[in-house]
């Protein structure tokens, strides 16, 4: 935790020399990314504690994403009305795939939460009152109140930065509590961890639960981040981009979502902002594709570093000392 | 303390457990034997709770426990420990019967208070860690014990529950004579605050530890008695003991 210091000084500071630097777009695109941070590090929790391989967690960031827009857009501004609401929606949404989907091991439980996240992709898809399949333009960003203006980027950012602080300080705080051990015991052991005498599925259900919560209000968030939403936020490949960044940043590493957030999506925005000329020369419009050069990093870390960004990291660390 | 009526389990057209009644009494140290594929595994698994029966029941001090859940019947004092060894190999050794004793201790549905602030439960991990010789290992991660001490971690995780009876999978498997003694010394122990039912198929360990001794052919109970009785049944030499007893 203590190392985490230098890392927050450097967060703290990165608006303000963008700032200096007239790169204003440069804080809402690191706002975007401490939101996937947020979203990557609650399904880390089901993922990479709890082992439990959820390929539907797309289903509680995007169900944030439409219950904070939706009360924006119903004149429900209030930050303190809607992300509540949205964490709260997303919990009780969790509570349900999570019974169902938790009677299943495997492959079985990773398809159930697949087909649960595909359903509520549908089901907003038909939502019309609020802009079916071509989604909900807000007219503006959740208000906080306390003079603090969330339209700014600045002010958002800050504000988005906090949640994230406390999301790693909880999720610190989790993992080393008595329901954190019985989680990871789970993942290590479940017949065991029954054979000690603890009902698995209850602490299952309850880490589902948490983790769709958290995943609920960086919904909220990117909602009101970009004042729009629509169905992709619940699509698959949504579900799969958040699965990368855990997998790329470290599984079971309390940074893993962090890093795997920061590392996805700036390597997305080099490839698509930043021409190779020599490759573009090749294939002309290789910028449209940035997934294939996600791709093969992606297969790099899992050959080479099984252990995400943060156990390569780590290993280093180590090496040193 | 343990009966068991009429029990019974299918595997397809496997019947794996046909019609056992047995009774363990408060006390004793009750050996089940019987060759490789008499049943005597799912046996346990069925008394345990993680395999359900077809059909029968299983009273429990006083309790039907027949339709309770795994960790409800460990809750009413059954632990078991198994013949595969299960532990927890990526914690420590100290850690595996922290967990076990929280399990035992107090709710775990708390979310912030870290485990590591309790000292009663590192307290009463390290003597259990005493109990079954690993006093010195306690800080190893237990994938990294030899197979005896993973051995014994496995019925320290077991003896942890506090258990009433306690159901034995064959502790001594794949031990050596050293490894097996002290197994056996650690279970005389025990037996003076448990119940036992035993699975093994040391039959030095299983004539020197048990009160009482039921014989598993096929499926179904050929025999219960003392050690002598069992020594003397003729049907038992037939079909299992063979010519190892006769000698």
């Amino acid at each position: 935790m203590k190392r985490s210091l230098p890392l927050l000084a450097l967060a703290l500071a990165f608006p303000l020399a963008m700032q200096a630097l007239d790169q204003l777009f440069y804080v809402s695109f690191a706002s975007r990314v401490l939101i996937y941070a947020i979203a990557a590090t609650s399904l880390n929790l089901v993922l990479g504690y709890g082992g439990m391989i959820s390929f539907g967690h797309a289903a509680f960031v995007g169900t944030g994403a439409y219950v904070g827009s939706i009360l924006v857009a119903e004149g429900v501004t209030s930050a303190w009305i809607g992300w509540p609401a949205a964490l709260a929606v997303s919990a009780a949404l969790a509570a349900i795939i999570g019974a169902v989907s938790l009677r299943t091991r495997g492959v079985y439980f990773i398809m159930i939460t697949l087909a649960f996240a595909q359903m509520m992709f549908y089901l907003v898809n038909s939502m019309k009152a609020y802009g079916g399949d071509e989604g909900l333009t807000l007219p503006q960003r959740a208000e906080l109140g306390f003079g603090l203006d969330l339209g700014n980027e600045m002010v958002f950012y800050y504000v988005v930065l906090a949640i994230l602080a406390l999301t790693l300080y909880g999720l610190h705080r989790l993992i080393q509590s008595r329901f954190g051990r019985v989680v990871v015991a789970i993942r290590e052991n479940e017949a065991r961890v029954e054979a000690i005498g603890l009902p698995v599925y209850r602490y299952q259900l309850a880490c589902f639960v948490i983790a769709g919560a958290v995943g609920g209000l960086a919904g909220a968030l990117l909602a009101s981040h970009g004042k729009y939403v629509n169905p992709n936020v619940l699509h698959w490949l949504q579900s799969g981009t958040l699965m990368i960044m855990v997998i790329l940043g470290g599984v079971g590493h309390l940074w893993g979502g962090v890093i795997g957030a920061v590392a996805l999506l700036s390597l997305e925005h080099l490839i698509s902002d930043y021409p190779i000329p020599w490759l573009a020369q090749l294939a002309p419009n290789y910028q449209q594709h940035a997934n294939l050069g996600v791709g093969i990093v992606l297969l790099a870390i899992v050959l080479f570093a099984p252990q995400g960004i943060a156990g390569l990291l780590g290993r280093r660390r180590r090496a040193r000392a | 303390m343990l009966e068991l009526r009429s029990l019974c389990k299918r595997f397809g057209g496997v019947v794996a457990t046909d019609d056992v009644s047995l009774e363990v009494s408060e006390g004793e140290v009750h050996a089940l034997i019987g060759p490789n594929g008499a049943g005597k595994t799912t046996l346990i698994a069925q008394i345990s709770g993680s395999l359900p029966s077809d059909s029968g029941t299983i009273l429990f001090a006083g309790a039907d426990l027949t339709r309770k859940k795994h960790y409800e019947r460990v809750r009413a004092g059954l632990a078991r420990s198994y013949q595969i060894t299960s532990i927890f190999r990526r914690f420590s050794v100290l850690d595996n019967l922290a967990l076990a004793v929280q399990a035992r201790n107090g709710s775990s549905f708390s979310f912030w208070r870290p485990v590591a602030a309790e000292a009663g439960l590192f307290d009463e991990a390290r003597s259990l860690a005493e109990e079954i010789g690993l006093a010195s290992r306690t800080e190893t991660l237990a994938g990294n014990l030899a197979h005896g001490e993973q051995r014994a971690l496995e019925v320290g995780l077991a003896l942890a529950t506090r258990p009433k009876l306690l159901l034995l999978d064959e502790p001594m498997a794949g031990m050596g004579l050293e490894e097996s003694q002290r197994v056996i010394a650690l279970l005389g122990r025990v037996r003076a605050h448990a119940t036992m039912l035993l699975v093994e198929h040391d039959m030095d360990a299983v004539f020197r530890l048990a009160d009482r001794i039921t014989v598993l052919v096929n499926g179904r109970v050929l025999a219960t008695g003392a050690p002598e009785e069992i020594r003397a049944h003729p049907q038992v030499r037939k079909a299992y003991l063979g010519d190892e007893l006769a000698a």
